[in-house]
């Protein structure tokens, strides 16, 4: 972590993420951890730096939203929001299990801090333009973040969204796009390309990033310039992710969409992610 | 695969054939008093009261009655483009934040083309998002696309959703209001443009979730819903020449259904009960009435009036509401030979 500066802080975030992730996907024994290891980096600054919530109050009404439009990176959302202190710690034993609050995809009505209902991807996009048009009727000044995937740009309403939070000049939309280039039937690439991603968004005329989704400096960089950015248009930062990133024997793996761990391998991985860690 | 054509009669000079109605005929005859825009005036009466009232299209504004409710609220009206994925996802975001948002398309494409989601983004959060479609079953004679004969079986599967067919003018702007203030998922087909008004000759009012007895009758009972209401009430005054005396119950919220009054009014015994609805005969109020009927143990003589589960022709509206059997003659002439 000597590269870091001044996110230090965040970097510890980002580990304690990836470790409480770790450990829910060891209750359950599966889980998308290749997914909660690449966005981890991106949440802990989405919660601890860029994000104006107040943690006793999910609901307060001037906090910034978060839509979990992939309801299968729920266990990364839950690890943040365990270290948020909007769930309790405890509750990452229940972990997908029977009448647990942290099923496997994210559902608005079991969890505190889980702005909507996921899993069908390409509807977080759409309902963020709805919901940030709502804020304007409100004058409420509030972000809403939407975070989304690669493989979920093969979904038409995303673009029908694309269009329209251009059309209404949602200066308060900021998606959050992870390109880990894997998808339920390979390299999203293959499966269906939609580089040039960069040109696309801007064609669609959105204020666009591309950063390394795993060097929290570039991320705090970039939620920074999308949340001060001064035109009426909405915001993209495209994040390029490594699937497993902290873990190296998971880097490694062959890239799956449900990457496989073995049982034997969760104290391992986690035992990997501390010494990564404190490197 | 080579698509077989179908072969159509050779036109004979000699007969007046009927053109296909534009797509948004009115569906009043000639001489039947009508209603201008029904919904769109009861929106903006229900908005007055209710600041949170927004108004959603997907590009169909016009052909939906809400262009009277953008005149006059034009802050409060979102013209989303040709994207009913869009606008019902739009619509639950607008609703998430406090607005209650009344969003207006073609009823084929809000049950087939955006029912995912209806069904996610809506439903299962049980936002409080209307759903207002114009063009139900079959009234247009536009063709297949453009015709909902199956919007009523798709939305009866979805939990949450209240569905609404009304009868004329006079449900629609009674409806209006309670389903605004209704907390959940409404559904509404709606009739557009000059609608007729029939139901102001009863002593009747919309209750949302209750079916109402229009008139008792000895030998029929009707079951019916939307416009079929006032095909059968019609139908029921021309019976009357045969000696045929019918009741009709009128169903104008398909789910909750009213099982209460279905079953009392079923259960009276020596009537033929029939079921008619401007929708196909699989999974609407008819299959529902039966079920209804079987669970509570009642078992009249039981016939379905509804379109064939078949993908219907195009032409004019009046030739083919005689050809698929939901015309009053129809109606009369099915319920006489089944006595």
């Amino acid at each position: 972590m000597s590269t870091l500066g001044h996110n230090q802080g965040l970097a510890e975030k980002a580990y304690r993420i990836r470790r409480t992730a770790l450990q829910m996907g060891q209750v359950q024994g599966q889980g998308y951890i290749a997914q909660a290891l690449d966005i981890a980096d991106v949440l802990a600054v989405a919660y601890f730096h860029a994000m104006n919530i107040r943690p006793a109050e999910p609901e307060w009404e001037g906090r910034d939203r978060l839509y979990l439009s992939i309801g299968h990176y729920a266990i990364a959302l839950y690890a943040a929001l365990v270290e948020v202190g909007v769930i309790d710690r405890d509750e990452v034993m229940n972990y997908g299990g029977d009448d647990s609050p942290l099923p496997m995809s994210g559902m608005a009505s079991y969890t505190p801090g889980m702005e909507i209902t996921g899993g069908s991807l390409g509807q977080g996009l759409p309902i963020a333009v709805g919901g940030c048009l709502g804020l304007k009727r409100k004058n409420n000044p509030a972000f809403i973040y939407n975070l989304m995937s690669d493989g979920e740009l093969g979904e038409g309403s995303t673009w029908e969204a694309a269009m329209s939070a251009a059309h209404w000049q949602l200066d308060n939309l900021i998606a959050i796009v992870d390109v880990n280039d894997q998808q339920a039937d390979g390299p999203s690439s293959r499966v269906l390309s939609a580089e040039p991603l960069h040109d696309k968004f801007r064609a669609f005329g959105w204020h666009t990033q591309r950063v390394n989704g795993n060097d929290l400096d570039a991320v705090v960089a970039a939620f920074d310039a999308a949340r001060n950015h001064t035109g009426k248009q909405p915001r993209v930062i495209i994040c390029d992710t490594l699937m497993g990133k902290g873990v190296s024997f998971l880097e490694s793996r062959d890239k799956n969409h449900f990457i496989r761990v073995d049982e034997d391998e969760w104290d391992k991985a986690i035992a990997a992610l501390d010494a990564e860690f404190a490197a | 695969m080579t698509i077989t054509k179908r072969s159509f009669p050779k036109a004979d000079p000699s007969q007046t054939r009927l053109k296909t109605s534009a797509m948004i005929a009115s569906i009043a005859g000639a001489d039947q008093a009508t209603k201008p825009a029904p919904f769109g005036h009861a929106l903006v009466e229900a908005a007055k009261t209710r600041p949170n009232i927004v108004g959603l299209t997907a590009d169909l504004s016009k052909y939906t009655d809400l262009h009277i409710f953008a005149q006059a609220h034009p802050d409060r009206f979102y013209q989303m483009g040709m994207a009913e994925q869009l606008l019902m996802a739009a619509s639950a975001g607008m609703a998430r934040e406090g607005f209650i948002p009344f969003a207006t398309t073609y009823a084929v494409f809000a049950a087939r083309r955006a029912y995912d989601f209806i069904c996610m983004a809506i439903a299962e959060e049980n936002l409080p998002v209307k759903i207002i479609c114009a063009l139900p079953g079959l009234t247009t004679g536009y063709g297949p696309s453009h015709q909902a004969t199956e919007d009523l079986a798709i939305f009866r599967g979805l939990p949450n959703m209240t569905i609404i067919d009304p009868c004329d003018a006079l449900d629609i702007e009674q409806a209006v209001p309670q389903i605004a203030d209704h907390p959940g998922p409404v559904y509404m087909r709606l009739l557009r443009g000059n609608v007729p008004l029939v139901l102001n000759e009863y002593d009747y009012k919309f209750q949302l979730g209750k079916a109402a007895l229009l008139r008792d009758g000895r030998d029929v009972l009707f079951i019916s819903t939307g416009l079929m209401t006032m095909r059968v009430l019609e139908s029921a005054k021309e019976l009357r020449a045969d000696n045929i005396d019918c009741a009709v119950l009128h169903v104008p919220t398909i789910k909750p259904l009213d099982v209460d009054a279905i079953v009392a009014a079923a259960s009276k015994p020596g009537r033929l009960v029939v079921v008619a609805e401007n929708h196909t005969i699989v999974g609407g109020l008819g299959e529902a009435t039966a079920a209804v009927l079987m669970r509570a143990g009642v078992h009249p003589a039981f016939r379905q009036i509804g379109l064939p589960d078949a993908f219907l022709d195009a032409g004019a509206l009046p030739t083919l509401h005689d050809r698929y059997g939901i015309s009053t003659s129809e109606i009369s002439r099915q319920v006489r030979s089944w006595l």
